[in-house]
């Protein structure tokens, strides 16, 4: 095998032949190769934060019709660097009255938490930390201990806009977790298998051409479980002064922020494994370390509507998030999850294009069947003005004069 | 000595300090973490067992749902939680006692029992076909009455709680 066709089996082999070398027993050299597997995808994976950072702030920036970072570096590029050579060397500030332990545990896991994320997600068709055969479940699990991690963090500031925010926070994950479920299990349907190497290799027609409405569904659920705009009530700055990591400062309120740009880009990783086939594309078989560059394709385009949606929604009010989730999104997914068996069963599955066809034509029905609810519900309840009227602005004289000869002459 | 019983010996200690630690802290909420850490402990345990299924479950439903509520429980109560009373009464040492001599009487009484000297079984090579867990329990033959009871228990639990909750006066919300 050469080292190019698929240098992760190539560094492993050496790396255990050295280890074997050097006297050490076969399962002891495996527990090494653990150690330092998990090493390498951590570390790589919040290297890849410095250059996510800087990315969405330039974006966000241009958005917002601004330049952002542009002065350390070609186009700012190392302004993330600077900022953490910054943030390590800010004082560690721990306020009186908070729960000493808590108050250090919860940014270490909520890192942590988006980390063991990577453990099962498939790189290449021979790269992943664990083909672990329930890793759909595990993923769920997993994110529970974010959620953990936000409660500790709430609870141990000793702070209440802290504890506020933090029981907002987790009022919005356990909800959103139920439809998250449900259009997990779509997926899994298909591939009959909860290992998400299965499900990618499954994947011989994408499954977004065969769910879209779900994968949809899990776009926004996703996006709500990672807190961000505009489901950012988590940490809504105007209003909870910052939320439930209002009393971190320096170091430990990096960490949430670290946190919080990994998991976005991992939600994106996610949606690109699950409905955009992973690592497939041609020549995969032949080299899979060019699986890795169609995921990263892959993972960027999401990773981008990820940004553009944070950059133009506003922020929902709680009872609107609440509404959407349990009164729209919910029910939607338990609709398409039971459709979306039964038709599965009714198509030949030898025949992709005519169930490609099936599929589509049943999302599409969905969606104008909830178009037409969501008219008839606005009808019957149309929204109430919150908007004051419109009042005559007070404007200096001789600008309302000009204003009226203007008027007067066009 | 194997890397899996090293593992098996930290992670075992691990799981019994956590476990006292749960009912000796003072405060509540430290004691529902030490309680999610001896959940997660089992956890790993069954990660060594090499059912990934049971491990994966057992951080789901025991780690993320029931902590959070018992957290939730004591951060909503909140007078319990600054309570700074000693958490054990003038008799544990009775109560010590009392557990003891249950403890060696059983171990007594089940000695005589030649399954309480486990021979080394052979692991079931394929010790987790979900699969044939999931027919399992929708099986007319297997499980499928107690896992209907179990859902219709479930429902009625939503039911009631959807009872307690609703406004019946008619007024906005």
């Amino acid at each position: 095998m050469s080292f190019w066709a698929d240098p992760y089996r190539f560094l492993l082999e050496w790396l255990r032949s050295l280890l074997m070398g050097l006297g050490l027993p076969a399962d002891w050299a495996q527990v090494v190769l653990f150690i330092v597997g998990a090493f390498a995808l951590g570390t790589s994976a919040l290297l890849l934060v410095i250059f996510l950072i800087w990315l969405e702030r330039k974006i966000v920036g241009r958005i917002q019709d601004r330049l952002g970072p542009n002065r350390v570096g070609p186009w700012g590029i190392f302004q993330t660097i600077a900022d953490i050579g910054k943030i390590f060397t800010k004082e560690f500030i721990t306020p009186n009255g908070v729960d000493w332990f808590l108050y250090n545990l919860a940014p270490v896991l909520s890192v942590g938490a988006v980390l063991m994320l990577w453990a099962v997600i498939p790189l290449t068709m021979t790269l992943y930390g664990v083909n672990l055969n329930v890793a759909v479940l595990y993923i769920i699990a997993v994110g529970e201990l974010g959620e953990m991690a936000v409660i500790l963090a709430g609870w141990g500031s000793n702070n209440k806009y802290a504890v506020l925010a933090a029981f907002r926070a987790v009022a919005q994950l356990i909800s959103y977790e139920v439809p998250l479920i449900v259009t997990l299990l779509v997926p899994v349907m298909f591939a009959g298998s909860m290992g998400l190497n299965d499900v990618v290799q499954a994947q011989s027609i994408w499954f977004v051409f065969l769910m879209p409405v779900v994968a949809l569904i899990f776009f926004i659920v996703s996006i709500a479980e990672i807190g961000r705009a505009p489901f950012d009530l988590v940490e809504a700055e105007s209003e909870l002064v910052s939320g439930f990591n209002i009393e971190y400062s320096g170091l430990k309120f990096g960490f949430f922020y670290v946190a919080d740009f990994l998991h976005a880009f991992t939600i994106a990783l996610l949606f690109a494994t699950l409905f955009l086939g992973g690592w497939r594309g041609p020549g995969v078989v032949q080299y899979p370390l060019l699986g890795f560059l169609y995921l990263m394709v892959k993972t960027s385009i999401v990773y981008f509507v990820v940004i553009l949606l944070r950059a133009s929604l506003p922020r929902f009010r709680i009872d609107q998030m609440m509404n959407l989730n349990w009164k729209l999104l919910t029910p939607l997914a338990m609709i398409m999850l039971i459709l979306t068996a039964l038709l599965d069963k009714l198509l030949p599955a030898s025949m992709p294009a005519i169930r490609v066809a099936g599929m589509l034509a049943m999302n599409f029905i969905v969606l104008l069947a909830l178009n037409q609810i969501l008219k008839l519900v606005e009808s019957r309840n149309p929204r109430p003005v919150v908007a004051s009227v419109v009042r005559p602005v007070a404007r200096p004289p001789q600008i309302q004069s000009v204003q009226n000869e203007t008027g007067t002459s066009s | 000595m194997s890397t899996t019983q090293v593992i098996f010996l930290i992670t075992a200690g691990v799981t019994l300090v956590a476990a006292v630690m749960t009912v000796s802290v003072r405060k509540m909420m430290h004691a529902a973490l030490w309680l999610v850490l001896a959940l997660m402990g089992v956890a790993v345990l069954f990660a060594l067992l090499q059912t990934s299924f049971f491990a994966v479950v057992q951080v789901l439903v025991y780690i993320g749902a029931i902590a959070i509520l018992i957290i939730f429980s004591v951060m909503l109560t909140r007078r319990i939680v600054q309570e700074q009373q000693r958490p054990m009464t003038r008799f544990w040492w009775l109560a010590a006692l009392l557990a003891l001599i249950v403890f060696v009487g059983l171990v007594v009484t089940l000695s005589g029992w030649q399954g309480f000297y486990p021979a080394q079984q052979a692991v079931n090579s394929h010790p987790e076909d979900i699969a044939a867990l999931g027919l399992a329990l929708v099986d007319p033959v297997g499980y499928v009455i107690p896992f209907e009871v179990a859902s219709l228990l479930l429902m009625a639990a939503l039911v009631g709680a959807v009872f307690i909750a609703i406004d019946r006066k008619g007024g906005r919300r």
